[in-house]
């Protein structure tokens, strides 16, 4: 079986989220296919003085029910997010450190901005009240390698640890961290991003990006590759997987639910400029990681700025890859705004998702997309293709110039049809 | 298919003591402290006022109007210690394949320095919970996330291939170096710009430490105030810096004729899974790491010749380590001469293991290790031999360099002669 599997691949077998369309993954799942949307007015805090005032907010989370009580003082909002997501991930594996080798559980998250909402209260404290009013536990609370400890205490996971911070491309860049921990021996791996900086001071970081939607239409404001896009909305959340060697997996006898078939990263020096190839070499490196030609890919997870160059330059990408209109092309995070570091992981959790059942997601809000880009944007419904669904690309950029792109797999069963080309399509999903 | 091997061409450092790797190199190998009262605010409101700070003037080290007022401290740090390594290693902008370049950058604490001002600034002095954006410096986001700084580097030394910051508290320098040595052995990149940077000598810092009582109340005595291994140590001294090193893969490097000054052989990381800022006295996940990193170097703990220990001069990570010393090592430990660089240009979180990694290197090109400065009173659970005030004189070909750090991180990196016989 592990012989349908892309030479040093990693399997899926379990998945945690907290998104602004739902918390846990069968919530997301069903809000995402029935298009629903997570962006909503910010609540968090006070948001009317700011040009921007929608968000996607995790809606009904209520921490203590997630977070032991006394992790709740230590822990700022997007910690306690991922200790929630975390848990989610390892649960629906059946996975725990006893499953595993001495040190072979390790962890690799990413973060953009870290636990930015506790900084700022305790940047408060300092500032407004004194030196004797700030939290012993602002010396981890904010830094970025948080979740990463946190969640390895909370669940004893004693193998290789890392964070790593690439803005938006991040969240796919852990999963690669991860998959590369496994290769060197490491049984299994949580790996993902959740990440949050809806606070004050964080949305004012961002706004200064001049990438946000000046827009407070939850419906109107993030628009990818349509006409009217205008830029993106901020959101929080991401998700966690469970990222295992195939061996470990099958002795285990855990259930798979794809694996990471192939992943690079690229950095462009000028990312708004006409020569920016990144994006496009990390997809090509992504499928020849994976042993893959672009016409085994079935979906795109696109990165979906929401700015209309940066979504020219994706879809310019996609049509260099697939040729115009070539493959079905999605982007399920209007619906929850981009979440930084979280994102990535998310993409492709719900890529696993789409493959499991054998449907793809709509690019919820967006009614007009720009003819210009040539792509074939699922929007409205979810589409069941009649073919095949088998093989997903997960693409994502970071401010600065971050590119990632990695290729999910569906389950061994699909895994396991006969090789296809584009004359002979294979057979659909049973 | 060969393997492919990881060697260090390039150094530069942005110290405590000394800018450029010869004045740091002096200021270690001379024994001398870089710890003092802190001068860059007024740290009276605070318990522990002491901290070793870099004497930078960003313009006397070569950086335009334009950089200082877009990068943090930690970020022109970095910037002037990559000038050097990328100086040093001939591989200016250019020199190698952009796609084939790549940077991995560790921080801790990322702009802690420029997002407190902004954040004064912004607040009014805290006062307003909802910010007035108004008041925003264009690009503050990059001014708070720490992935601007591998942007900048990424820039400077041209590299379009893997980009990121590793950030695991304070072994990011360690790991980001480990990273780079990932990225050149499954074929993702030939040159690495990897290193370290932190500058976190800021009043939100201090305040934190302060209530956690890590750092070293010994405002009388600052010099003399971060004694790794000493029975009075009593916390650690904040630093700041940077150190950035060139990896690069060795037969890209053996090609054009570079400079080579060690392989970097092994480098394994472990999480402890029980505290946040805790350490269990056995240090059993640092020893895993040990273990491993020597491993992956096909290397025996009787062929380390120097140790170079994280020697935060805390009561309880030197009493880890030596547990750990001892686990991993066996005899040798009592054998091995080991030393903590801590003591001179204090703990600098993120930045410190990439300066200890260059100290490391520098360790094997000289023959010379650097000491562990004012361990005067040993402490009888620390009992391994910690060179203590002096350098010492002795062939180093090989390297264990280990750090650990908040979140539970424990790395061990092994640097080797790449030509040393296999078994």
């Amino acid at each position: 079986m592990t012989s349908t599997l892309a030479d040093g691949a990693a399997v899926v077998t379990g998945i945690g989220i907290a998104a602004p369309t739902g918390l846990g993954t069968s919530a997301y799942w069903a809000a995402t296919l029935a298009g629903e949307s997570g962006i909503r007015p910010i609540t968090r805090f006070d948001a009317t003085r700011y040009p921007v005032r929608v968000g996607g907010e995790v809606d009904g989370f209520v921490a203590e029910q997630h977070v032991p009580s006394r992790l709740l003082p230590q822990t700022d909002h997007s910690t306690r997010l991922s200790l929630a997501a975390g848990a989610e991930a390892l649960a629906a594996s059946g996975l725990t450190a006893q499953d595993a080798p001495e040190f072979g559980i390790g962890i690799a998250t990413a973060s953009s901005m870290g636990g930015f909402e506790f900084g700022q209260r305790e940047l408060g404290h300092l500032w407004a009240l004194g030196a004797q009013h700030v939290s012993a536990y602002q010396s981890f609370a904010w830094f970025y390698a948080v979740n990463t400890g946190q969640l390895s205490i909370r669940h004893g996971l004693r193998g290789p640890g890392t964070t790593v911070v690439s803005d938006q491309a991040g969240g796919l860049d852990a999963l690669g961290a991860a998959r590369r921990q496994i290769r060197k021996g490491t049984a299994a791996v949580l790996a993902g991003g959740v990440d949050s900086a809806l606070c004050p001071l964080g949305l004012a970081g961002q706004l200064s990006t001049g990438e946000l939607a000046a827009s407070d239409d939850p419906r109107g404001a993030y628009l990818p590759f349509d006409r009217a896009a205008a830029g993106h909305v901020p959101g929080e959340g991401g998700a966690f997987l469970i990222l295992e060697d195939p061996a470990f997996a099958q002795a285990r006898g855990a259930t798979v639910h794809g694996e990471i078939a192939g992943y690079a990263s690229t950095f462009d020096l000028f990312p708004d400029g006409p020569d920016a190839d990144g994006l496009l070499r990390a997809a090509r490196q992504a499928l020849a990681d994976a042993g893959l030609a672009p016409f085994d890919i079935d979906v795109v997870f696109g990165d979906a700025s929401g700015r209309p160059d940066a979504d020219r330059a994706e879809a310019a990408v996609l049509v260099a890859l697939f040729g115009p209109n070539g493959v079905p092309v999605t982007a399920p995070k209007s619906a929850t705004g981009r979440l930084c570091a979280g994102a990535g992981a998310l993409d492709v959790a719900t890529a696993l998702l789409s493959l499991r059942d054998g449907v793809i997601p709509p690019t919820v809000h967006v009614r007009e997309v720009d003819p210009g880009h040539q792509i074939d944007l699922v929007v409205g419904e979810p589409r069941r293709p009649t073919g095949r669904l088998r093989t997903a690309l997960v693409l994502a950029r970071g401010h600065g110039g971050f590119n990632a792109a990695l290729v999910v797999r569906g389950p061994a069963t699909t895994a396991a049809a006969p090789p296809t080309s584009p004359a002979n399509p294979g057979p659909s999903r049973p | 298919m060969t393997i492919r091997r990881a060697v260090i061409t390039g150094l530069g450092a942005v110290a405590p003591g000394g800018i450029g790797v010869d004045a740091y190199w002096k200021q270690l190998t001379d024994g001398q402290s870089a710890t003092g009262p802190i001068t860059l605010f007024d740290p009276s409101p605070y318990r522990s006022r002491i901290a070793a700070e870099v004497d930078f003037d960003p313009v006397a080290a070569g950086l335009g109007p334009r950089e200082i007022r877009r990068m943090d401290r930690a970020t022109q740090f970095a910037v002037v210690a990559a000038r050097e390594a990328l100086g040093d290693s001939g591989l200016e902008s250019g020199a190698a394949p952009a796609e084939r370049t790549a940077v991995a950058l560790g921080t801790a604490v990322g702009c802690t320095t420029r997002m407190e001002q902004e954040y004064v600034i912004l607040s009014d002095s805290g006062r307003d919970w909802l910010v007035d954006s108004s008041y925003a410096v264009r690009e503050l986001y990059s001014q708070f996330v720490p992935s601007s700084m591998a942007v900048e580097l990424a820039r400077l030394a041209g590299a379009a291939g893997p980009v990121s910051v590793v950030s695991d508290g304070c072994t990011s320098g360690l790991d980001a170096v480990g990273h780079a040595v990932d990225l050149i052995q499954e074929g993702s990149a030939d040159v690495v710009v990897s290193g370290g940077t932190d500058a976190p000598i800021a009043p939100i810092t201090l305040a934190c430490f302060d209530a956690i009582k890590a750092t070293s109340p010994r405002n009388d005595d600052a010099e003399h105030a971060s004694r790794p291994f000493d029975r009075t140590r009593n916390g650690l001294v904040l630093g700041e810096g940077a150190a950035v090193l060139v990896v690069e893969e060795l037969e890209h490097a053996t090609r054009r004729g570079a400079h080579i000054y060690a392989e970097v052989s092994g480098f394994a990381t472990r999480c402890n899974a029980y505290h946040m800022t805790g350490l269990r006295a056995d240090g059993i996940e640092m020893a895993e790491a040990i273990r491993v990193a020597l491993e992956q170097s096909a290397l025996a703990p009787d062929d380390v010749d120097y140790v170079n220990a994280h020697g935060s001069s805390t009561r309880q990570n030197d009493r880890h380590e030596t547990a750990a010393f001892k686990r991993s090592l066996g005899e040798h430990a009592r054998r091995v001469a080991i030393s903590s660089i801590k003591s001179m240009i204090g703990h600098s979180l993120g930045a410190i293991g990439a300066l200890e990694l260059v100290a490391c290197a520098l360790a094997m090109e000289h023959g010379t290790i650097p000491p562990t400065a004012n361990l005067r009173e040993p402490d009888p659970e620390c009992d391994l031999d910690y060179v203590p005030l002096v350098a010492r004189e002795q062939p180093v070909d090989t390297v264990l360099s280990v750090g650990s750090g908040f979140g539970g991180f424990q790395s061990a990196v092994v640097l080797a002669r790449p030509d040393r016989r296999f078994p």
